[in-house]
């Protein structure tokens, strides 16, 4: 773990250092460190701070007011359900539960061995493919109550459909 | 040689917006791209395009092929060579991917022949479909920039006045008059102004911001572009959600690629005018769509709104005017200048003119994005262009505005859409969305549904919306939750006036909206769930049981199948039966029934 801190130091400067040190650039640089590592390490948020000249409570709470950004690492495939209006009327509660009955994660938790992570976004802007789900970037469209543990399982059999 | 001949300028639009995405359109794309390159002769005439959003998500992915009009659905990377060899090359058309009406059982042709189309009248969504968006000599040759080269001509005043003129009412939700808000910004004193363009989707349900993002970017720079020489501003932000990676990608390509043709920068078109546009993304947080919190959060500032008691075009980002408009209207503005702004104003109603572009979503047979003259019918959008609603079931409501619009019942269906109508019917035009719903949608659900979305997007700033939503929702949780009580409904009406009253900004103000509308039009569903303890849509899961009608049921097995829980019962040909003790309530099997076997609620409820 601490050898993995070292060694990102050097990257999440590099991502932070692609923006001028203005405060009007720290929602892009989270974004940058968010995308690589699928959180916002402790580290990256002080070096933010630290660089921008910002106080370190400031940058936490843009870190914490904006959805997109979580304080504690996603797993590998992280899933989204959408619950956006036309995919909640056709049944997406339905998918968290059966996403629940599979793999016993509710939305914002990720499974011990890392592999999956669930949450819930509000409109991924697909609706007439309603009910939609993400994996990472891919897009599941239609997804069925009894489909979605198909695809779970694809995942899980190590089946990366990245492309 | 005949052959090759006849080919010259055909094109094969292949959709990629995300619907068509998602379904795979991309690798139809490229199995076009790569097939064609080996058919000898072929490849240097005919040209492959991916195109923005047709809006027909639902029959996607989509292929258009031009001039011969012909439009394919459903198709698969597959049926790519058979395309090539029947339609390119022999000039015929392959049946079984055109689109089979319904009703009528034809195939039809072409994509305009379908009433889904024919209804509708794009100007927001003119190039959508018809361009690669990724492609500045694409949506030139669409008389691109012509209006911007007008405005060269034109007086900054007569610009805004011919703005004004046209009617056209802010698309993003408030409907203010967008040329005023352009006067205004225009005649404060200032050394800076600035533009920004809304990109900050937010109304879960509502997708034409995205389409138009994606599908013809360069529409809004030009739009942009001619505000800020009418106002005399000299640099412009989009925000964008982060969730649209796609849009991101295809307004900085754009931005990019007007740069290399000096339409942004400085010197444009050769004149002494400077402007350029940064892309900002946002961070995800629904209440960034309000203007005021946008620019905070533009400013890199936690986005949280501000009272306004000055608007941000006297005093908006970094304390200068500015002009903040939805993609939408960014997108009406090329065709304000270059057509005349008569002739805009000669489509819509007498307070709303022009069109607007409404996502019809839900429980309606066709899905997808429509773009509709201001005044035309609820019952027209959802019934004639959409096809009416999914499997013959019966209309019970619209939703329309997003989380802080409200639900329109089957008695008002031949309401005339526009700004003013959906306010005098508890309702707004937000941004467009039209989420229909049927009998299977629990209203009562629908209104816990939005005031949870809305409690987990409250910023928190000021109490009644902090406090009051989150007391309404959890009044409506336990009322779903079959542990309503009698005085619950007269409390819900108390609190949402309050909130209504007194919140800080537009999030607060109508976020009771969607529980004082589904009251004042579905009350006895309230009711029903309080005093009889039934979810008479049976989506409610203490609240319902389903069973099936041994007289209606043939015993063939569907919701056997798609029961995801196991819980059905029954030989094949015999009647089946639910065993409740292990149903999740999911309602998959009411869904696959095509006997209407399954009923909710009518042997003794619990």
């Amino acid at each position: 773990m601490a050898e993995d801190a070292i060694h990102a130091e050097g990257e999440i400067r590099t991502i932070i250092q692609a923006y001028p040190p203005e405060k009007r650039f720290i929602l892009a640089v989270m974004q940058d460190i968010q995308k690589t590592y699928n959180y916002l390490p402790r580290q990256a948020l002080l070096s933010i701070a630290d660089y921008t000249g910002e106080p370190f409570s400031r940058v936490y709470s843009i870190a914490t007011f904006y959805k997109a950004f979580s304080l504690i690492p996603k797993g590998r495939y992280n899933i989204k359900v959408c619950d956006g209006t036309a995919c909640h009327i056709k049944n997406s509660s339905v998918l968290i539960d059966q996403i629940y009955s599979s793999l016993a994660i509710r939305p914002g938790e990720t499974t011990p061995d890392g592999m999956f992570s669930l949450e819930t976004v509000n409109c991924l802007g697909a609706c007439a493919i309603a009910p939609v789900m993400m994996v990472n970037e891919t897009v599941h469209p239609k997804v069925s109550s009894s489909g979605i543990l198909e695809i779970i399982k694809g995942y899980r059999e190590g089946a990366d459909d990245a492309e | 040689m005949m052959q090759n001949k006849h080919n010259d300028g055909r094109q094969v639009l292949v959709c990629c917006g995300t619907g068509c995405l998602a379904s795979g359109s991309k690798q139809v794309f490229e199995a076009f791209k790569s097939q064609l390159e080996s058919v000898e002769g072929v490849e240097a005439l005919v040209s492959t395009k991916a195109t923005g959003c047709n809006g027909w998500c639902e029959q996607g992915p989509l292929v258009k092929i031009l001039p011969d009009d012909i439009t394919y659905c459903l198709v698969k990377p597959g049926d790519v060579s058979t395309i090539i060899q029947k339609t390119i090359l022999e000039h015929e058309i392959v049946e079984k991917l055109l689109y089979r009406d319904p009703l009528s059982k034809k195939r039809i042709k072409s994509h305009h022949e379908l009433n889904f189309y024919r209804k509708q009248k794009k100007v927001a969504l003119r190039n959508i479909g018809e361009i690669d968006p990724a492609s500045i000599s694409d949506y030139m040759e669409r008389e691109g920039y012509q209006a911007l080269n007008k405005a060269f001509s034109m007086l900054p005043r007569d610009i805004i006045n011919e703005v004004i003129k046209s009617g056209l009412r802010g698309r993003g939700g408030g409907g203010f008059p967008t040329g005023l808000k352009w006067m205004n910004c225009f005649e404060q004193e200032a050394s800076r102004r600035y533009i920004i363009c809304n990109g900050d989707e937010g109304d879960p349900g509502a997708f034409m911001d995205r389409s138009i993002m994606e599908g013809d970017p360069h529409t809004i720079i030009e739009g942009m572009l001619i505000c800020a020489l009418a106002v005399g501003a000299s640099a412009g932000y989009i925000y964008v959600r982060d969730e649209y990676s796609l849009a991101v990608e295809n307004l900085a390509r754009a931005i990019q690629d007007a740069r290399d043709r000096s339409l942004l920068g400085r010197n444009i078109m050769g004149r002494d005018f400077a402007f350029d546009i940064e892309i900002v993304r946002g961070g995800g947080a629904f209440v960034c769509g309000e203007e005021t919190a946008l620019i905070a959060s533009i400013e890199g500032n936690v986005g949280e709104p501000r009272d306004k008691y000055y608007f941000p075009s006297e005093k908006g980002l970094w304390g200068c005017p500015t002009v903040i408009n939805n993609v939408e209207t960014w997108a009406n503005i090329p065709v304000i200048i270059g057509q005349g702004a008569e002739q805009f104003a000669s489509v819509g109603t007498e307070n709303s003119k022009g069109t607007k572009v409404f996502s019809l979503v839900g429980k309606v047979v066709n899905t997808g994005l429509v773009e509709v003259p201001m005044g035309t019918t609820l019952r027209e959008v959802i019934f004639e262009i959409g096809g009416g609603i999914l499997r013959g079931r019966k209309f019970k409501a619209v939703q329309t505005g997003g989380p802080s619009g409200g639900c329109i019942p089957a008695e008002l269906l031949d309401l005339e859409l526009d700004f003013d109508s959906l306010a005098a019917a508890g309702s707004m035009m937000g941004s467009g969305g039209l989420i229909v719903m049927d009998e299977r949608t629990c209203m009562v659900e629908v209104a816990r549904y939005y005031l949870n979305f809305l409690a987990g997007e409250s910023c928190g700033k000021c109490v009644p919306c902090r406090e009051g939503i989150r007391h309404m929702l959890e009044i409506l949780s336990r009322i779903c939750e079959g542990k309503g009580r009698s005085g619950d409904l007269e409390l819900l009406e108390n609190l949402a006036e309050t909130v209504q009253e007194v919140s800080l900004c537009g999030l607060g103000k109508t976020a009771p909206n969607p529980v004082l509308s589904t009251l004042r039009y579905f009350r006895e569903e309230y009711l029903a769930h309080i005093e009889d303890h039934l979810c008479p849509a049976g989506i409610c899961r203490d609240l319902t049981r389903f069973s099936i009608d041994p007289i209606k049921c043939t015993g063939c097995g569907l919701c056997k199948k798609s029961c995801p829980a196991d819980c059905i019962i029954g030989e094949s040909k015999a009647v089946h039966s639910i065993d409740s003790t292990k149903c999740i309530k999911c309602g998959s099997c009411v869904d696959s029934c095509r006997f209407d076997a399954v009923v909710i609620n009518q042997e003794v409820g619990k």
